[in-house]
């Protein structure tokens, strides 16, 4: 059997699968239905200074090949999770996880960021620059390179842990802003979030999400995630995360060629609860089907075409 | 919740658009009335809830109203095809406090998950009083087998057209112990106000993954953000906040 560990960010996953921010909850849901030890790691749901309800309902729309949340950061505050949601979380899972933060402020960043520091089982800060559903914050700090910066910088000054910037595909020019991320410190980049999207319910002639528009994620987007992925692995020296429409063990392969160190699965998971630990199953065939003795040796190995 | 593969065994048209679909395969999942199933269907990215009408060791069965898409291509399928189904989802109807005279009120497709629920109050020696409401005569179903497992039933349409004329809260009895609703919202709110003992409400909303992960389907309650999907889809009167 193939090697199928990485390493994150100096911390070793012994798969590079992931189960992505909001669609895994704190992972009981999942953790009834499997042991959800055989995954790398997962990122929590976002977790925000105070607690959110988030955005009227409805929140969710679906889409060809895909679907969209405009759900808007419903979490309990980090105080919350820290005293309730990580001591829970413990029983079902052993390893590290990947806390994922938002904030309204460059301020709420570094609070949630330093509050989550001292959690043993906090192996990384994923930081949200990227949800497109929240007025005032989130994507906003993620659109340009000045706000990111601002963010990267404040998050790693509050921290040891290693700190992932979350970036959004809602943007001209996605490597500017990832590079800017690694001059303010940052140790890994994830990307993508999900696209800006939205849905018209023609009878009533009103979009179907009460918040008009959402986040589009789902198999559909593969292929954009997969170029950003390309385009940011090939531009930075710290370690990319890919992410976007992600449901099977050869996606989680194309990444990895593309320049993922690890990958994490979203919309997936809603649709089928055993996606990630089925697409950890069914790695080692894949790897042995394309002749990858070790899942670490590939990352970036893509052989691009010569321009002419 | 369990995650498995069901065989068709009748989909059968009962109105115009409304039709029941029976499901052979693992219902153990399923442990109190009240609860859904979540559908995939081809070529379609969400699942479809849909809450269970009946069970029996090896069957499940629910009734739909073709809305869309995904229904619409569900009402196409046939005895022998399969589904991959996740059942069991839910919190469901409380019957311990049900008292012994138990109102049920159901609206049109939200008269479904009372009837598991009123053969259950039954086998547990309750004597249930089931009222329907539907818009028009034409669009009534399930009467019949409420009541072959004896349940007192009375049916409303809002056209006059069968039964008593008006909505449900038009047709209300006077003496019950506890109630137990599902419908349109406008008639939860309409039934909220006008009955005179605490009940269970089950609410429908948009969803996502149908099992608690995605958040798609929050509400708030009294006692804090609920999933419909998870916490729900049944509230009990207290806990309900009708603002959005």
């Amino acid at each position: 059997m193939g090697e199928m560990n990485v390493s994150l960010c100096g911390i070793e996953l012994k798969n590079p699968v992931i189960p992505a921010s909001g669609t895994f909850g704190y992972g009981y849901e999942f953790a009834e239905l499997y042991d959800i030890n055989c995954l790398g790691t997962f990122s929590c749901k976002g977790t925000t200074r105070e607690p959110r309800f988030g955005n009227p309902t409805p929140r969710i729309a679906e889409c060809t090949a895909g679907m969209i949340n405009a759900v808007g950061l419903q979490n309990p505050g980090v105080d919350r999770v820290i005293a309730e949601e990580l001591p829970k979380l413990k029983n079902c899972f052993s390893g590290l996880v990947m806390a994922n933060v938002s904030g309204f402020s460059v301020e709420d960043y570094a609070y949630t960021c330093e509050r989550l520091d001292r959690e043993e089982q906090v192996g990384w800060l994923e930081v949200n620059v990227s949800c497109p559903n929240v007025h005032g914050g989130g994507m906003s700090f993620g659109t340009d390179p000045a706000s990111a910066t601002a963010v990267t910088a404040a998050v790693k000054a509050k921290t040891k842990k290693p700190v992932i910037i979350k970036l959004s595909p809602n943007v001209t020019d996605i490597v500017s802003i990832a590079k800017a991320c690694e001059a303010a410190g940052a140790d890994g980049i994830s990307l993508i979030n999900t696209v800006l999207g939205m849905r018209i319910d023609i009878r009533r002639r009103r979009p179907v999400i009460a918040n008009n528009m959402g986040g589009f994620s789902g198999p559909a987007i593969f292929p954009l995630a997969l170029r950003m992925v390309y385009q940011v692995a090939h531009a930075v020296s710290i370690p990319v995360i890919g992410m976007g429409g992600v449901t099977c063990a050869d996606d989680v392969i194309e990444m990895m060629l593309a320049g993922a160190t690890a990958v994490e699965v979203g919309a997936a998971n809603l649709v089928n609860p055993y996606t990630c630990r089925d697409i950890v199953r069914d790695l080692p065939a894949a790897m042995a089907k394309y002749g990858i003795t070790s899942l670490s040796e590939i990352i970036g190995g893509v052989k691009s075409w010569e321009k002419t | 919740m369990k995650q498995g593969i069901f065989r068709i065994t009748e989909n059968t048209p009962l109105t115009k658009n409304v039709f029941r679909l029976t499901l052979e395969g693992d219902v153990s999942a399923i442990t109190a009335p009240g609860q859904f199933i979540n559908i995939q269907l081809d070529g379609l990215f969400l699942r479809r809830p849909i809450s269970v009408y009946d069970i029996s060791p090896r069957t499940v069965t629910v009734i739909y109203k073709v809305v869309g898409r995904g229904t619409e291509q569900l009402s196409r399928m046939i005895a022998g095809d399969t589904l991959d189904v996740l059942t069991g989802l839910g919190n469901g109807y409380d019957t311990s406090v049900s008292g012994q005279r138990p109102l049920l009120i159901g609206g049109g497709v939200g008269v479904p998950p009372l009837y598991y629920l009123a053969r259950c109050l039954i086998a547990e020696g309750k004597h249930p009083t089931v009222v329907m409401g539907f818009n028009t005569k034409d669009e009534i179903f399930a009467v019949d087998d409420f009541r072959a497992i004896g349940a007192d039933v009375t049916v409303a349409t809002a056209d006059g057209s069968f039964g008593v004329r008006g909505f449900v809260t038009d047709a209300l009895p006077s003496d019950y112990s506890y109630v137990y609703t599902c419908g349109p919202e406008p008639m939860l709110q309409a039934v909220y106000r006008t009955i005179s003992t605490s009940g269970q409400f089950s609410f429908e909303e948009r969803m996502g993954c149908g099992f608690g992960a995605c958040m798609g389907c929050s509400c708030k309650t009294v006692t804090g953000y609920k999933r419909i999907c998870k916490d729900g889809p049944v509230l009990r009167k207290e806990e309900i906040l009708w603002e959005k």
